[in-house]
């Protein structure tokens, strides 16, 4: 511990205020700090001056962050440590050509040539344009068979690859290959004029189009010493409760279609769409895009704006209290949720799953509470009753959020009509930033922790951008959740989780 | 039954969205240049161009960053959300579009008038031009009343529907879902990022274009579009 500073999440502090230890002392302090109830919240590698650095930040109930030197090859954390870190681990060897040694399983992660231009540590040809192209861990034996599927999936869905190795119904392992996804925005953002940055930010992920802006707006806001205004901040906490709802909503829905319930799944996806339209009432954008911006927010909401709010809320609450009803109390449905995809609590903290899929095995970390950002201080925090690490829990989990963000947006209104002064709306405008500094900004996205990170350099650029959706998490908790299940129980389970991927691929 | 009929009564009447909802732009023709080209810098996407008084809404994300300058004295975007296009270049608008159902092929309306089947491919999408695809099967637009449908085998299907930039890494696995699909087939390109890479272009991990790759039939703008505006394009075009 002592090697760490404790940072605050949205503040910007000074580069050389970071400390800077030995990668021995780094390991150790590390695996300390990992072992004993500690977090990542990012952990990457970015070049300076020719050679290499690591930056690691994490959690406990505070925000700490250490950095190192690294040569090309460094000891693995993962191997002799805590799983927690092997994806991260995979991704600095896939971004920078750095090789942690003694990595149990190094693979790629999204299957793209590396920034430096080192030689490539899967030894892949990049000519050969398919990230599926590698020999998958495959379980051998006589009954054994192996099922493949996607990337183009069989509905209207994002692309990525999953490899079961199946004995009869019974899945032993599924492998998850993503990486279709991949845009390249980390390595683009440092080059982009400030006036590209939001619209890049709310397309990381368009299902948390509101979380990821955030997170970058903060970051430059920290950056550029800007103070957003309260009715701003009242705004994007509305905003970002809309996101939670919308989605969690939607998922419910495709849970009950997915047990062939279909009442529940049509009420759910017409619900849903209420809220993407309140949304849209607040900024002009079904998906929030548009609304947040560096220095606040580009729409007030004016008495209209909170009148409608109010009253489809109002309208629409007792119809989600009832439909929810309608699936939760089914037995045809408990049968089919309960025991399924179970991640014992053990488990989801090796592996540091986040947000709902965390909570629901009772993990209870909720970023609004421990690091809460805009005005989440302020507000009461939720509580979960069901927690077993499956299907069920996951789902209600998120019914129970739903039904708590609903009463944070009235009570977010009525802040806002307390509001003494009256907010001003922002536009897109370039800023000085801070040089030689970094800032971390975390937000409880829907699905969990959402990490932006920003280095800045001698001039005030942005040196390096680092991006964590919640997904680089928890798509190793599905995978675990299919062990020793049916494998006609996949689509469940993946529903009950619904994870990006755009915000993992990036 | 207690939620009684929540299906939307468009196209036979119309419908009006939300006046913050950003559609079609209008520009003011009459605009001093040095507004026209304020807005141009201030675009993030270089959709605007100052001396011919246009935007690209292939380019466009409907960000609504234009619409501060001088309050609006340049472009207002409009609540129409009718915007689908046939060609490239009619996306480059004064502010206004051709009428999108003269312009499509007779024999597209002959064939998939009264049944289109498509397969919809994501290739590096931001998942919003997905979702909103997908709300089409809600009730509100229920859109198979119109013989439309996402199927799940390109075998199925009369055309795709694409989505996202094309990362290269999607390159091959859109290519094959095409060539998968029966002839004769449609190619619609939805949301910005198909059509020019979107918020990502530049990137050198996309194609960006759509239409690069394969003939592209249909054009759909927006970021994403909006499901009337997905819906307007196909039955105009294709009914």
């Amino acid at each position: 511990m002592d090697n760490l500073l404790e940072i605050k999440n949205g503040v910007a502090i000074s580069r050389e205020a970071v400390p800077e230890v030995s990668y021995e002392q780094f390991f150790t302090t590390l695996a300390d700090f990992t072992r004993n109830e500690g977090f990542i919240v990012q952990f990457f590698a970015y070049e300076e001056q020719g050679g290499y650095k690591l930056l690691a930040v994490v959690r406990n109930t505070g925000l700490y962050i250490i950095g190192t030197t690294v040569e090309k090859t460094f000891t693995s954390l993962t191997g002799s440590v805590s799983e927690k870190f092997h994806m991260f681990e995979r991704e600095i060897a896939e971004q920078f050509g750095l090789k942690p040694d003694g990595h149990p399983w190094l693979k790629m992660v999204r299957y793209h040539k590396n920034y430096s231009g080192a030689k490539d540590v899967f030894g892949n040809d990049y000519q050969n344009e398919i990230p599926g192209n590698y020999p998958y861990f495959s379980v051998e034996g006589e009954s054994i068979h192996e099922v493949a599927v996607g990337p183009v999936h069989a509905g209207i869905i994002e692309p990525g690859h999953f490899r079961f190795q199946c004995a009869g119904e019974e899945v032993l392992h599924l492998e998850i290959q993503l990486g279709y996804q991949h845009r390249g925005i980390e390595k683009m953002l440092p080059s982009m004029p400030q006036k590209r940055l939001p619209i890049i930010g709310e397309s990381i992920a368009g299902d948390t189009a509101v979380g990821h802006n955030l997170c970058l707006c903060q970051g430059i806001e920290a950056l550029a010493g800007l103070k957003i205004d309260r009715g701003a901040a009242l705004i994007r906490t509305i905003a970002l409760e809309l996101e939670r709802i919308a989605n969690h909503i939607g998922d419910l829905g495709a849970l009950s279609g997915d047990v062939a319930f279909n009442p529940p799944a049509a009420y759910f996806g017409r619900i849903r769409g209420e809220f993407l339209n309140l949304l849209q009432i607040l900024g002009g954008s079904r998906f929030g895009k548009g609304l947040v911006r560096p220095g606040g927010v580009t729409h007030l909401m004016g008495e209209e704006q909170r009148r409608l709010l109010r009253e489809k809320l109002k309208e629409i609450t007792p119809e989600i209290e009832h439909v929810c009803d309608l699936l939760f109390t089914a037995h045809t449905v408990q049968a089919r949720f309960e025991h399924i995809g179970t991640v014992t609590k053990e488990m989801a903290k090796d592996l540091g799953l986040v947000g709902y899929a965390g909570r629901a095995c009772n993990i209870p970390y909720d970023a609004r509470v421990t690091f809460p950002s805009e005005c989440y201080a302020e507000l009461p925090a939720n509580s979960n009753h069901v927690t077993n690490g499956d299907v069920n829990s996951r789902a209600t989990v998120r019914r129970e959020e739903i039904m708590h963000s609903l009463d944070l947006i009235a009570l977010l209104i009525d802040k806002y009509e307390m509001l003494e002064e009256q907010p001003k709306a922002v536009v897109t405008e370039d800023h000085m930033l801070d040089a030689n500094s970094v800032v971390v900004t975390i937000n409880e996205g829907w699905r969990g922790e959402l990490s932006h990170c920003i280095l800045t350099d001698s001039n005030g650029s942005i040196q390096r951008y680092k991006i964590k959706d919640p997904s680089f998490h928890n798509w190793t908790g599905l995978a675990m959740s299919l062990r020793n299940q049916e494998i006609s129980d996949f689509p469940l389970n993946n529903k009950s989780y619904n994870l990006s991927y755009c915000g993992f691929d990036l | 039954m207690e939620q009684g009929y929540k299906t939307s009564p468009y196209p036979k009447e119309p419908i009006t969205l939300y006046h913050r909802f950003r559609g079609l732009p209008l520009i003011q023709e009459n605009c001093d240049m040095e507004i026209a080209r304020k807005c141009s810098d201030l675009c993030p996407q270089d959709a605007i161009d100052a001396p011919a008084k246009t935007i690209d809404l292939g380019r466009c994300t409907f960000c609504g960053h234009c619409e501060t300058v001088e309050d609006g004295a340049f472009v207002r975007f409009s609540e129409n959300f009718e915007l689908g296009a046939a060609q490239r270049n009619e996306l480059v608008t004064a502010g206004s579009l051709p009428d999108l159902a003269d312009h499509s092929q007779q024999h597209f309306k002959k064939l998939f008038g009264r049944s289109l089947q498509l397969r919809q491919v994501s290739a590096a999408g931001c998942n919003a031009c997905e979702a909103d695809t997908n709300v089409l099967n809600t009730p509100f637009f229920d859109l198979s009343r119109f013989g439309i449908d996402f199927v799940a085998s390109p075998r199925h299907a009369d055309g795709i529907h694409v989505t996202g930039p094309i990362s290269l890494n999607m390159k091959q696995a859109l290519l094959d879902t095409f060539e998968a699909v029966p002839s004769p087939k449609i190619v619609i390109a939805s949301g910005s990022c198909s059509i020019s890479g979107g918020p990502f272009y530049g990137s050198n991990e996309i194609v960006g274009d759509l239409n690069s790759l394969l003939p592209v039939d249909l054009y759909i703008p927006g970021c994403p579009p909006h499901p009337l505006t997905t819906l307007h394009a196909l039955l105009s075009f294709f009914k």
